[in-house]
């Protein structure tokens, strides 16, 4: 075990989510502005896309709402650094850019009504460990907004009942929270065995890139089936209709009990900010994920 | 909707300036928005109702339901790095009293208001607009200067009342007009009953 210095690198890492929208949710708003037929929609999808600008040049949050810190570290059984001591950097590295104004304070004690101030507290970072094969670490990030988990909806379905209940659930979620979540959102679907699984499945499925489908067919087939019918609500972007409701589905399973079929729906913004870094064992550095940012003083997805 | 009309309006803002206003009508607002959320509205009710005069004048002014990011400079001076829009209906239940004591003219949000407020506005002659959910950065580029702020160190910074110095705020998107007509609250009936009809489609298409 060497102690290597993680924290610049997560410190960059975490400052280019907040301030850099996803490639793929750029361009997929990009592209719907310019098909958008109803003009109020429209001037929706150009406020969106000139805060995605603002935000790259100026270096400045996307949202207001800057999030919960939600992690996913995939850590090489043979990457040098103990999780403990990567987890520990990446707390410093969180602590640093909410302190220099990238992130708001979210962490608020719910029994003492106080704001820890630097975006830790109990459970805060929200972290899943998962030990890998190889030498490398990688980590996935969302800091995942307040509003957009408004609709986050269970259903414990019985087995038989269950697929019938899933579009109902999914429809009546997206329905029934209208503007709130802050539409175009992407939805994550999850089934399986219990709550927390489908839960937990749903959330890690916004991960996934807009336009990917599931490697399986069948459920590619409910992402792109429950997609098509989100988008004939028209409730379109914040509420003011139009092609665009939901920027996609992302579907995943677990395998279930006997008994049960649980149905978990959450879902995020369009200001969905999220991201993957892979480091080596030398202590480098690659980012998985592109995004909008400044570069010789230009905005570019890089 | 039709083609959306788009009207530039400087504060303070005179009742005939918000009569003119319909739903889905654009708005764009240049002068002074106060901003204040649920601890804010509580404060401001509580001076009024002890009789005592209130920092600043509300009349024809524009309220902003938003808790900003902001940092203070070197110089002493405030800095707002993001300032989108909160969720409007958590006022709902003090909004008709507020818009009725202090005379605002527009209330700008998210997500829209209920019939209460709907029919305040239409009482006291006021408009709702909404800004762009989540748009923080834009919001913030188009607020030129921190006028002042009260009660910051009582309620800190997300639920301080901040006085933002505005040019050309905006798209706003009126949602509720001087007419009781409620956007918001049509759109999710209509929404609702799309709904169902999607379902009823969706249930003949195989996913087993």
């Amino acid at each position: 075990m060497t102690d290597l210095n993680l924290e610049d690198t997560f410190y960059e890492f975490i400052k280019t989510i907040a301030t850099g929208i996803p490639e793929d949710i750029y361009t997929a708003i990009k592209n719907a502005y310019e098909k958008e037929e109803n003009p109020v929609a429209k001037t929706q999808l150009k406020a969106i896309l000139e805060d995605m600008e603002i935000a790259c040049k100026k270096k400045r949050p996307i949202c207001q709402d800057t999030g919960t810190p939600y992690l996913w570290i995939e850590i090489g059984e043979d990457f040098p650094v103990k999780p403990t001591k990567v987890i520990e950097q990446f707390t410093n590295a969180l602590r640093k850019v909410t302190k220099e104004g990238y992130l708001r304070p979210n962490a608020v004690d719910p029994l003492y009504f106080k704001n820890s101030g630097d975006n830790t507290g109990r459970y805060i970072p929200w972290i899943h460990v998962e030990p890998v094969p190889g030498d490398k670490l990688k980590v996935y990030l969302m800091t995942k907004g307040g509003g957009s988990e408004a609709p986050s909806t269970l259903v414990m379905s019985t087995p038989l009942k269950g697929f019938e209940n899933l579009k109902k659930t999914v429809i009546d979620a997206i329905a029934g929270a209208g503007a709130l979540p802050c539409p175009p959102v992407i939805v994550g679907v999850a089934i399986g065995a219990g709550a927390d699984i489908v839960m937990s499945l749903a959330k890690k499925a916004l991960l996934r890139p807009i336009g990917e489908r599931h490697p399986d067919p069948k459920a590619a087939k409910i992402e792109e089936e429950l997609l098509k019918a989100l988008n004939k609500l028209e409730i379109g972007p914040h509420g003011f209709g139009g092609r665009l409701t939901a920027l996609d589905v992302k579907f995943d399973y677990s395998y279930r009990h006997p008994a049960t079929f649980a149905i978990g729906v959450v879902t995020s913004c369009w200001a969905t900010r999220r991201g993957i870094v892979e480091i080596s064992p030398d202590g480098s550095s690659e980012m998985l994920t592109r995004h909008l940012r400044l570069v010789d003083g230009e905005c570019k997805i890089v | 909707m039709s083609e959306a009309r788009v009207f530039h309006l400087k504060t303070p803002l005179s009742d005939e300036d918000v009569t003119k206003l319909r739903v889905g009508d654009i708005v764009y607002v240049t002068g002074i928005m106060v901003t204040a959320r649920d601890e804010a509205h509580k404060k401001i009710l509580e001076v009024i109702e002890s009789g005592e005069k209130l920092p600043i004048d509300l009349k024809g002014l524009v309220l902003y339901h938003c808790g900003p990011v902001v940092r203070k400079r070197e110089d002493g001076s405030w800095e707002v790095v993001a300032a989108g829009p909160t969720t409007s209906m958590r006022m709902e239940s003090v909004e008709a009293e507020f818009i009725e004591k202090t005379g605002v003219k527009m209330i700008v949000g998210k997500g829209g208001m209920g019939q209460r407020t709907a029919e305040a506005m239409k009482k006291h002659k006021a408009v709702y607009a909404v800004f762009t959910g989540g748009a923080g950065a834009l919001a913030a580029d188009r607020i030129k200067r921190v006028v002042d702020v009260y009660w910051l160190d009582e309620l800190g910074i997300p639920e301080a009342v901040w006085i933002f110095e505005v040019e050309e705020f905006g798209p706003l998107v009126v949602t509720i007009d001087t007419t009781g007509k409620n956007y918001y609250e049509e759109k999710m009936k209509e929404v609702k009953i799309k709904a169902e009809k999607i379902k009823e489609e969706l249930m003949k298409v195989e996913f087993e």
